[in-house]
């Protein structure tokens, strides 16, 4: 599914090194999960696969299914079935959430060749997916995000993700800001979307997220590079000792 | 106080071009009037403090400067409406492409042709409101409408008006100079929507005066648009009493020069004032809204909110302002003005003002001026809306708040229309 291979992102406006050649692969149907301490760059290499301004890719390349998604413009990466669920959703003031979700739907068949989704059905669509989220009505007449809170924020992400199908969601972060039963019900949403042909990566500080969405592989990431790959127990691992001997092991 | 030789001799040069119109006894007098003013002010140059931001030079020539016909197939803007249609050619009523004028609850004439009596009910409002608006700020323009009006219309609404009355601006002649002057008196209680649209004229000049007596509604929507070349200056004159609702709202697209002048004033109390304007230009685009509200009674409400889009080298400009008189206690006043940057060319100049008499008052007023949220683009981008289509998301979301002063979701719908398809044929 996604192939990243030894990735070199600098800071544009710094020349300053962010991913020093990560190295990551995994395969269809897999969760897996990216912990490592602040600053070792987990949101870059987030935002990197996502398209955002600001980073320069100075080595390596990164694929979806053999698509080289490093040439795509943002929206390109998203037909193509790239997600990224934001650490901090931004809000859209005058931009209505259904309105956003509608044009988003419809912008990405239009762009993969298939035909747009009709009103009816995606009303149809997107009340269900609202109501297994816990997101009322009224949350989506209302621009996006604004005057969310907290967990509002981060459901409407899952729910965002759920109406566009996409077959490799990144979650950055998604349990930050959120407390144990807004985290259960993020979980929940992203549970009833895994399937054989759709794979995580879940970018998190702590191990908690991890007892809701149970990852197959888990990475530690330590100054711009994987610096240790496991299965759940490396999260364990990470939450009674913490990050510090892990990096040493391998620096 | 002497006026500049210069100054002097532009208003002299200006006014030969002219003669008082014939008809309308009863506006003689105030059409004179009009004339000893416009003398005595003489008409204004970028050096007047009010002009500063807005060059009026070829509003004052004697020739309008030419402007080319613009040819769209989009179909009209309140096409769809259920409207009293009243349509001017270059500013000359078109009785063949108007609806009669008679509608249930109103009265509608055309001041070319309101009888040669003396007496008419709009001898009061015709020309006074305008006199009356040419203090504290002199407002050369619209008193030399008064003077020199060829036509108008005369509406009196005594009821609640069985659906809007629209007059439509037609413009085909590349050379034309328009005067037009309205008159409209909403009765007390009685409810009046008027819809313009159109380029007019290459020049346009256009006064409307409007009494909205106790407890009666007056809401305007006005679309400005197409043949780029056009120039434009109009005046709204309204004076609201007791319990009133006065809402305008003015679309912009394109145009060389457009200066809307809007003058409110409150003089009976819980009367509510809104005035709003979505401007979007591109290019040589130059759009001027001056606005001044005077609150003169007790616990009246005022909005003034301006949001204009600019690209391209286009320059917007917001003159506001909101007096509170010493009596005018529990005003609520606010006012907005802000504009959208679409790249490093457009200019914008606002001089938001205020000057508040009253101690028990609330008036907040700000102005900004910002690019498109790169933030915000991202995130619509990331989920898969494409780059242009994003961008349209975020301008019209920008416009959100004056498009939401309009009323009547079917006539907003068509200025949303009217507005995609200017982003449509804009994007980069």
């Amino acid at each position: 599914m996604l192939n990243i291979n030894n990735l070199h992102v600098k800071l544009q406006e710094e020349d300053k090194a962010i991913l020093k050649g990560v190295d990551l692969t995994v395969e269809d149907g897999q969760v897996h999960a990216i912990m490592g301490p602040n600053g070792s760059g987990k949101s870059t290499l987030s935002y990197v696969l996502a398209g955002r301004d600001g980073y320069e890719v100075t080595e390596g390349s990164a694929e979806l299914d053999g698509v080289d998604l490093l040439a795509l413009d943002p929206e390109e990466r998203a037909a193509a079935g790239l997600f990224l669920a934001f650490q901090y959703p931004v809000e859209i003031p005058g931009v209505g959430n259904m309105t956003f979700l509608r044009t988003a739907v419809n912008a990405q068949r239009k762009a993969r060749g298939e035909e747009e989704m009709s009103s009816t059905d995606f009303l149809k669509t997107i009340r269900a997916k609202a109501k297994s989220l816990q997101i009322d009505a009224e949350m989506l007449k209302r621009p996006v995000n604004v005057g969310f809170s907290g967990g509002e924020k981060k459901r409407n992400e899952i729910l965002q993700m759920a109406m566009l199908e996409p077959k490799m969601c990144i979650l950055d972060e998604t349990d930050s800001g959120l407390d144990v039963d807004a985290m259960k019900l993020v979980a929940e949403g992203v549970n009833a979307l895994r399937s054989a042909g759709r794979s995580f990566l879940v970018i998190t500080h702590y191990q908690r997220l991890l007892d809701h969405i149970r990852p197959d592989v888990v990475h530690i990431m330590a100054d711009g590079r994987i610096v240790k790959t496991g299965g759940p127990d490396l999260a364990l691992e990470v939450e009674t000792s913490g990050y510090v001997g892990m990096v040493e092991e391998v620096a | 106080m002497a006026l500049a030789a210069a100054k002097q001799e532009a208003t002299a040069t200006r006014l030969e071009a002219l003669s008082l119109p014939e008809g309308a006894t009863w506006a003689k007098a105030a059409r004179q009037d009009a004339l000893g003013r416009v003398r005595a002010m003489g008409l204004p140059t970028r050096r007047d403090e009010y002009w500063k931001y807005t060059n009026p030079a070829t509003l004052v020539q004697a020739e309008a400067p030419a402007a080319c016909l613009f040819d769209a197939d989009e179909s009209p803007i309140f096409g769809q409406i259920d409207r009293l249609r009243i349509v001017f050619v270059d500013g000359v009523f078109d009785a063949y492409a108007s609806d009669d004028l008679a509608l249930a609850g109103v009265t509608i004439e055309r001041l070319a042709e309101a009888g040669a009596t003396d007496i008419h009910w709009a001898r009061d409002i015709y020309g006074a409101f305008e006199a009356r608006g040419q203090t504290p700020v002199a407002r050369p323009f619209a008193a030399l409408n008064t003077a020199f009006a060829s036509d108008g219309l005369l509406i009196r609404a005594s009821g609640k008006a069985a659906m809007p009355v629209s007059v439509e601006y037609l413009h085909r002649s590349e050379t034309s100079d328009a005067i037009l002057h309205h008159v409209i008196r909403v009765e007390e209680g009685a409810e009046l929507t008027l819809l313009e649209n159109g380029p007019a004229a290459a020049r346009f000049n256009k006064v409307m005066e409007v009494d909205v007596a106790d407890g009666a509604s007056f809401h305007h929507v006005r679309a400005q648009g197409r043949d780029h070349e056009r120039r434009a200056a109009t005046h709204v004159f309204a004076r609201l009493g007791a319990e009133s609702t006065f809402k305008s709202f003015t679309l912009t697209v394109n145009g060389v020069l457009t200066r809307n002048e809007v003058v409110v004033e409150l003089t009976g109390d819980n009367a509510v004032a809104h005035v709003a304007g979505a401007a979007v230009g591109d290019g040589d685009f130059h759009h001027d809204d001056t606005v001044f509200v005077t609150h003169d009674a007790v616990a009246c409400e005022s909005r003034q909110v301006f949001k204009k889009v600019l690209r391209n080298g286009a320059t917007g400009v917001f003159q506001g302002k909101i007096l509170v008189k010493k009596d005018a206690q529990k005003t609520d006043g606010y006012q907005i003005s802000q504009s959208l940057m679409l790249d490093d060319n457009a200019q914008f100049l606002a001089k938001p003002e205020l000057e508040i008499y009253a101690d028990d008052v609330a008036c907040s007023h700000g102005s900004t001026s910002g690019a498109i949220d790169e933030d915000a683009l991202f995130y619509l981008r990331s989920r898969g809306v494409p780059e242009g289509q994003a961008q349209d998301l975020l301008v019209l979301a920008f416009l959100a708040e004056a498009i939401d002063e309009i009323d009547d979701p079917a006539i907003s719908a068509d200025i949303l229309s009217r507005l995609d398809g200017w982003l449509q044929r804009h994007h980069s």
